[in-house]
């Protein structure tokens, strides 16, 4: 967003996975995993012009930073880094890029492996698509656990 | 002591933001009111026809559970299904 060197954030600006895994990484970490996920041309049978990533900034940066933490607590990882885009992508434009650092490979593989599956299914971000035939929309997506109006969580039960 | 309303600002983003119409809107409630209350009273709202019956909602950047109770100047965001990544 605003902090376009941040090592974690939401960027209108093109992201590479290159740029976050040169950013971290200290002496002790002999791994550094990245990964990025790119806008395909097709998505469900259709053909693919181009994508709006609309984003919630101020959560969607809480939220990165939160899985960042848990993925650090889970695995011990050295350092990650992760931005996602918002705004108009091309066919083949980076969407998501993540980089983690760790002593050895296992570490830094599930890491990366946890932010981008956490990425999936809570960080209030939509795609909607265009397609070549003219027509676009919002793609269907994933709801967050937990947080559905109406719906009983252990917490609530508590409190009743 | 004063029985005042509460009065939240509640943001709408993607699909959710094209049925409305606009990105913002603001409501007031009883004092007291929950997340459920709030999503009632939107639903009524003819262009909310299609809001699914539990949508997800985030008060002050966080998911809240239904039972959550609101306060003024919460910032409350409905959040439909997402599609990052």
């Amino acid at each position: 967003m605003a902090d376009s060197n941040a090592l974690v954030g939401i960027s209108t600006r093109p992201i590479s996975a290159t740029d976050l895994a040169s950013a971290i990484g200290g002496r002790a970490d002999g791994a550094v995993v990245t990964f990025e996920g790119r806008v395909r041309v097709q998505n469900e049978g259709c053909s693919v012009l181009r994508l709006h990533y609309e984003s919630y900034d101020a959560m969607a940066e809480e939220v990165l930073r939160e899985i960042v933490a848990e993925a650090m607590d889970r695995y011990a990882a050295g350092e990650i880094a992760v931005r996602h885009r918002s705004g108009t992508l091309e066919v083949g434009d980076v969407a998501v890029a993540i980089a983690a650092s760790a002593p050895h490979r296992s570490a830094a593989f599930d890491s990366v492996r946890y932010v981008i599956e956490e990425i999936k299914v809570r960080l209030p971000i939509w795609k909607r698509e265009e397609y070549e035939d003219g027509s676009s929309r919002w793609l269907d997506g994933a709801v967050p656990p937990g947080a559905l109006a109406g719906k009983a969580t252990p917490a609530a039960k508590a409190d009743a | 002591m004063t029985l005042a309303g509460t009065r939240v600002r509640i943001l709408l983003f993607g699909y959710y933001r094209e049925l409305a119409g606009s990105s913002e809107l603001q409501v007031e409630l009883p004092a007291g009111s929950r997340v459920d209350d709030l999503v009632a009273v939107i639903r009524s709202d003819p262009p909310f026809a299609e809001l699914p019956s539990r949508p997800a909602v985030a008060v002050n950047r966080r998911y809240a559970p239904g039972s959550q109770v609101l306060s003024s100047d919460d910032e409350v965001a409905l959040i439909p299904p997402m599609s990052g990544g």
